[in-house]
């Protein structure tokens, strides 16, 4: 027999990916949000009883209405099936058992489309802890499909899940058969469905208590007028001040232990070609870069509990009035907010914003975040140039870090103004939001989803940083007659660049590391490293930083670190950008203003340092 | 009354929808709003502005007055 397809559809944030990774293995992204699932996933299972499935994870939608990108992702594959991709044979209904009322009705429009299904009531323990009663076996028969209580964390809480998958999918009518009879219209009518299912949720559910206590509590707080925003402002604060402060020990330590191993590998080689490749290129290249994974630890651990808790949708509560006065909405924040890992998360969730125009801006200006990438430069240069003194509680490091962070904030809230009074001209989109209910996050799915970005960051400096580091050394070593940096092939190339870039206080060095940087942000780190590793020769003991110190005046490191908050330096966002606007004229767009603000921000602040003796 | 004059505290439920916004209600109605059902205005947004977020039954929800204005509303006793 062939393999069943069977997908999981339901409201955004119903637990589908949560469940999608317990039956299947799978390590799809999951939050306590709306919408962070935007693409379809496909993972394999096989039940108790030997059915092999395929279990299609789709974006959530709370009925056939489609609207924005990623609600008619699910919803064309749900009817039509969408290019290589056949429509599911059987759908699984997922429903937040603690909001069963105000969901029901999800559940009878996918009913509507006329395929096989059942219904799972996701998250009954919490449900239940809330003190909510359900007749479970009164919903079956009112619905006449089969009904069954699910805890997707939990192996346990699936197995009625999986049992009842045994029993009722050998029922199901062959594919051809359900294929037929699709009614994939959004004529259903809203109004009469909605009324039917409050009928069957005032005879299903026995006993329905008041909102969850520990929400509406919290929410208080958090979503107090005048408290609320500075939360907001202050554990973002915090997160960055802990980035900085708390990695210090453990880089101190792998730094140690990068040089350890370069001294160790130094003794041992014998001097020559292979000794210079792998002291100067490979440790000193990939070393000054990994040297920042614990920074990249407590960003990403910081984001996760953000995303895990619930607090991801406060944030975009908070933001939204002034999101409105830039053009935006609260629900571009989040996008914004996900930039703070990476850009590319970001652009790809700006799908959940349904107005066409909001979501090309906000994916224009979502570069503009600082993302885990900028840390290595940032924190390279405010460490090698700025003093760690005490400026009341804070320290003058994470302060000029805040304020690299708050110049990306501005400058994507001001390009996102004027690009909406001018190119994204449009409507503004209403908000409508589902606020989750807060919850400690499983951990098995937080630590997962940790180390898939732990093990990202160590993967590209692994390849990408490696490859580029080996490449430089050699074009930076030959031909073996160049007394200088100047004479090699890589300072050919850079010089041509230099000539562009000296205006902005860009030296030899700076413009040959930018070369290579255009493919990552943090290869320029590592492309530092192994330029003046090379220059530095035996003396180089004391790591990039002092290398940098001794050879850049202070308004460059400025200049440098204003450059990072603008230049597209990554292949990867550009690619994305391409792919989600569909349109090389806005990538290009994307490319040449960013370009732009880095040389003016870049020039002006070489200038302005200069100016002022720095 | 419709559902943007609501107080903080005060309770309503749902009567009907704004006839000329076609687009709108069906949004509302997909997140879940529908006749009878009670509402709450549990929290302004910064400065007791918008956005505002209402207890649909168990659920909350975040909207603005321009969409709250959408939904007719009428107290309970």
């Amino acid at each position: 027999m062939s393999r069943l397809r069977l997908a999981l559809v339901g409201a955004p944030n119903s637990g589908k990916s949560t469940l999608f990774n317990g039956l299947t293995g799978g390590l799809a992204k999951v939050a306590n949000y709306s919408g962070v699932t935007v693409e379809t996933r496909t993972g394999r299972l096989q039940t108790p009883g030997g059915t092999e499935i395929d279990l299609i994870d789709l974006p959530g939608i709370y009925g056939l209405k489609a609207r924005s990108a990623d609600e008619r992702i699910a919803i064309e594959l749900l009817c039509n099936g969408r290019d290589d991709e056949p429509a599911p044979d059987g759908i699984l209904v997922l429903i937040d058992a603690a909001h069963l009322r105000t969901h029901l009705h999800t559940v009878l429009q996918m009913r509507a489309i006329g395929r096989p299904m059942i219904v799972v009531l996701n998250m009954i323990d919490l449900a239940e802890r809330d003190g909510l009663k359900i007749d479970v076996d009164r919903l079956r028969n009112e619905l006449g499909v089969p009904v069954v209580t699910s805890r997707a964390t939990r192996a346990a809480g699936r197995a009625d899940l999986l049992a009842c998958l045994d029993a009722e999918t050998a029922n199901w009518p062959a594919r051809n058969a359900a294929a037929e009879n699709t009614v994939c219209t959004t004529d259903i009518d809203l109004t009469a469905l909605q009324r039917e299912a409050r009928g069957i949720a005032n005879r299903a559910i026995l006993f329905e208590p008041a909102m969850n206590r520990l929400t509406r509590q919290v929410d208080n707080f958090v979503l107090h007028p005048l408290a609320g925003p500075i939360i907001l402002s202050a554990l973002l604060f915090f997160m960055f001040q802990a980035v900085y402060s708390w990695s210090g020990p453990f880089m101190d330590g792998i730094e140690a232990g990068a040089a350890a191993l370069g001294d160790l590998t130094g003794r041992l080689l014998p001097a020559g070609w292979l000794h210079d490749l792998i002291v100067d290129g490979i440790i000193a290249g990939v070393g000054s870069v990994v040297v920042f994974l614990p920074q990249i630890v407590i960003l990403f651990l910081f984001i996760l509990a953000l995303e895990a808790s619930g607090y991801m949708a406060r944030a975009a509560v908070l933001m939204d009035e002034l999101m409105l006065r830039v053009g935006l909405n609260g629900r571009a924040f989040i996008p914004l907010l996900s930039s703070f890992a990476c850009a590319i998360p970001g652009i790809m969730s700006a799908r959940t914003i349904d107005n066409e125009r909001d979501r090309l801006t906000t994916i224009m200006v979502a570069p503009l975040m600082t993302c885990s990438a900028r840390l290595p430069v940032y924190t390279l240069i405010i460490g090698a140039f700025i003093p760690p003194d005490a400026v009341g509680p804070f320290n003058l490091q994470g302060i000029v870090m805040f304020g690299l962070y708050l110049t990306g904030v501005v400058s994507a809230v001001t390009v996102a103004f004027v690009l909406k009074r001018t190119v994204t001209k449009g409507t503004n989109q209403v908000l409508i939001m589902e606020l989750p209910t807060y919850k400690l996050p499983n951990p098995r799915d937080f630590f997962l989803s940790l180390w898939g970005h732990i093990s990202a960051f160590l993967r590209r400096a692994g390849t990408i940083i490696l490859t580029t580091s080996i490449i430089l050394w050699f074009l930076a070593s030959y031909p073996g007659s160049a007394t200088s940096l100047r004479d090699s092939y890589a300072g050919m190339i850079g010089s041509v660049l230099e000539k562009i870039l000296a205006p902005i206080g860009f030296n030899l060095e700076i413009a040959i590391a930018l070369v290579p940087g255009m493919a990552a942000r943090e290869v320029a780190v590592g492309a530092l490293g192994t330029v003046y590793a090379i220059q530095g020769g035996e003396e180089n003991v004391e790591g990039l930083a002092a290398a940098l110190q001794g050879a850049w005046s202070l308004p460059t490191a400025l200049a440098f670190l204003a450059w990072y908050v603008f230049a597209p330096q990554c292949f990867a966002t550009l690619a994305t950008t391409r792919r989600e606007t569909n349109s090389w004229a806005w990538t290009g767009f994307m490319f040449s203003y960013l370009m732009a603000l880095a040389y003016i921000a870049a020039g002006a602040t070489y200038h302005i340092a200069s100016w002022a003796g720095l | 009354m419709t559902l943007d004059q609501l107080e903080k505290g005060q309770i309503c439920h749902v009567t009907g929808f704004a006839p000329d916004s076609e687009d709108l209600v069906i949004k509302l109605r997909e997140i879940g709003f529908a006749e009878s059902d009670e509402v709450e205005l549990m929290h302004r947004g910064p400065l007791g502005a918008n956005p505002l977020c209402f207890r649909l039954n168990r659920t909350l929800i975040a909207l603005r007055s321009d969409e709250a204005r959408a939904i007719e509303v009428e107290t309970s006793q």
